[in-house]
């Protein structure tokens, strides 16, 4: 009875300080090494123009994937759910892709776009789970094949309007060069309201994971929060595809980890994913600039080659998984 | 205390309960009993909002449920389903879940909530089950957490469906002495169950459904001698007296042997 609740606080401040020791790798290594208390113009220039930029975009876009998946894994109660599986990203790159091709003088509207794009694909796959009796791979399927109808949908644009997307490969795989602070602008108070959001309805998410009947006879208003916290989903997936690209795998990946590493309870199991999140993304593009430089491989790449295997050791290791009465 | 009023549900097009009028008292075991797809599992979702009320009123505890919030409704009743997902969390955090609707913002559990989630672990006989994950405990004792869960929502009408499914008999007895003390502390217990023998044993009232209707509610003893479960059921229900009172048995019914 003494070892119940436990604090998993050290847990998480130990992902704090990866994370914080992972950005300030990525501020200071790279083709040059430059060292953050440096005066000279050029270290200044180049950490405030070059490394910052970067390092921001993939400590906020890996927040804001990890703690995507972990909702939409916990309120569809399906472990094999991730924003890149049921189509989110796709939909968020698709109106991305749209905008780019139709409005480009108005870039402030692509996090707007994203984020409808999102919406659009999560609610097209909840519709799907709740006539199918939200069979897990039901919900796998009915997401791949939305994400495969907006994928094509990219192609098309990227077809018609040849120059609509600069970078059109760095995109699909997910790279985070050439940022600018001015492009992460309203993407990124997105990401940090919409994590800020998701830890606040913690407590909603815990109910929702135990089931339908069981949350609505606890008291929660369930389409709402479904609702509401697959919207926050959106927005977060959205606001990182707008800057980010097609990012896979993080929103499978880390939430998996978290839930090893603090359980699944959902203020902790948010808080070590934003972290998490943050901390892998950083890291990974650290190792896709500096591995092979001068050349440098997209995050996306190297994700992929270092999240793949680990997911399916993960899974290999796994004996049981949720189940049912 | 639940009041069921000429209530009709289901779906627009197929209705499952049609004309139901029933009381489930305070104070009261009330067991819900008929064959498969008779609307029992049905009336009780209907009670807690799960299923639309098509026609009729519910008054729970005196107020009028469509009414009442979920939130409102879950302070004055429990339900445990059928059938649910098992989240891989501990024992302790699932019973600690039981005392949601009595949270506001930002829904974090105070000390007065563990100490409750700690007596119902108790009464529940689930204790020493809290720091262990949901997924590693067998078929009773999460239904013993479940339990525990339900006594921490602390409501004055607690609604099981089938709470003793794939329960061994020592099983069977613990949860069903539980309900037994929730009743005679004044609490209105409803349970389905499908074992009828169990049922008329344990129930101070047996309401018995059939085809979506309610076709009798009464004692136990009044409901057998009506002869009604026979009908319902095509069996024979016959019992024998023990020191510890009636016990019932069923038998198949013989069809008639020619002359």
């Amino acid at each position: 009875m003494n070892s119940w609740p436990r604090s998993c606080t050290h847990k998480l401040l130990f992902l704090l300080a990866l994370a914080v020791l992972a950005a300030v790798l990525s501020l200071c290594v790279g083709p040059v090494t430059v060292s953050l208390f440096a005066r000279d113009s050029l270290s200044r220039y180049i950490i405030g123009y070059v490394r910052l930029p970067r390092t921001l975009a993939c400590l906020l876009a890996g927040m804001a994937l990890a703690v995507s998946g972990a909702i939409i894994q916990s309120v569809l109660a399906n472990p094999l759910a991730a924003p890149n599986i049921i189509g989110v990203n796709s939909g968020a790159g698709l109106m991305v892709a749209l905008v780019c091709a139709v409005a480009p003088q108005y870039p402030f509207l692509t996090p707007v776009a994203a984020f409808l794009g999102a919406l659009a694909g999560v609610l097209l796959v909840l519709a799907l789970a709740q006539r199918t009796g939200a069979a897990k791979l039901t919900v796998v399927l009915a997401g791949v094949a939305v994400s495969s109808i907006f994928g094509a949908g990219i192609d098309a644009v990227v077809t018609f309007f040849p120059d609509a997307l600069n970078g059109y490969s760095d995109f699909r795989i997910g790279g985070l060069s050439n940022l600018t602070l001015a492009k992460l602008n309203p993407a990124g108070f997105i990401i940090l309201a919409g994590v800020g959001c998701a830890l606040l309805a913690a407590g909603e998410l815990d109910i929702l994971a135990l089931g339908g009947d069981t949350a609505q006879s606890l008291g929660l208003r369930v389409k709402r929060w479904r609702l509401l916290l697959l919207g926050t989903a959106a927005a977060l997936a959205g606001a990182a595809v707008s800057f980010s690209g097609l990012l896979g795998f993080v929103g499978l990946i880390v939430p998996h980890m978290a839930r090893r590493y603090v359980g699944e309870e959902s203020r902790p199991l948010l808080a070590a994913c934003a972290l998490g999140g943050a901390a892998l993304l950083t890291l990974c593009d650290l190792l896709g600039r500096t591995l092979f430089a001068p050349y440098e491989v997209p995050v996306g790449i190297v994700l992929s080659v270092a999240g793949g295997p680990f997911f399916l050791w993960l899974l290999l290791r796994q004996r049981g998984g949720r189940s049912r009465d | 205390m639940i009041e069921l009023k000429q209530c009709a549900a289901g779906y627009p097009g197929r209705r499952v309960l049609e004309g139901v009028d029933l009381v489930l008292p305070d104070g009261q075991i009330t067991v819900l009993a008929g064959p498969n797809a008779s609307g029992k599992t049905t009336l009780l979702r209907t009670i807690l909002g799960l299923e639309p009320l098509l026609e009729g009123d519910i008054v729970v505890d005196g107020c009028l449920q469509g009414a009442l919030s979920p939130r409102e409704l879950a302070l004055r009743a429990s339900y445990l389903p059928q059938s649910r997902p098992v989240p891989n969390i501990t024992g302790g955090r699932m019973v600690l879940h039981g005392r949601f609707p009595h949270l506001s913002y930002p829904r974090r559990y105070r000390p007065q909530d563990l100490q409750i989630a700690r007596e119902a672990l108790r009464e529940a006989g689930a204790e020493g089950l809290e720091g262990r994950l949901m997924p590693a405990l067998s078929g009773g004792q999460r239904q013993q957490v479940y339990l525990a869960m339900l006594l921490a929502q602390q409501t004055q009408n607690v609604l099981l469906d089938e709470p003793t499914a794939y329960l061994d008999v020592a099983h069977q007895f613990r949860l069903l002495s539980c309900a037994r003390r929730l009743a005679d502390r004044g609490r209105a217990v409803v349970l389905v169950l499908h074992d009828l023998c169990q049922a008329l044993r344990w129930a101070d009232r047996l309401a018995v459904l059939d085809g979506g209707r309610l076709q009798m509610a009464d004692s136990p003893e009044k409901v057998f001698a009506s002869g009604v479960l026979n009908r319902v059921f095509g069996v024979e229900v016959r019992r024998f007296q023990t020191p510890n009172g009636w016990q019932y048995y069923c038998e198949e019914r013989r069809p008639p042997s020619p002359q």
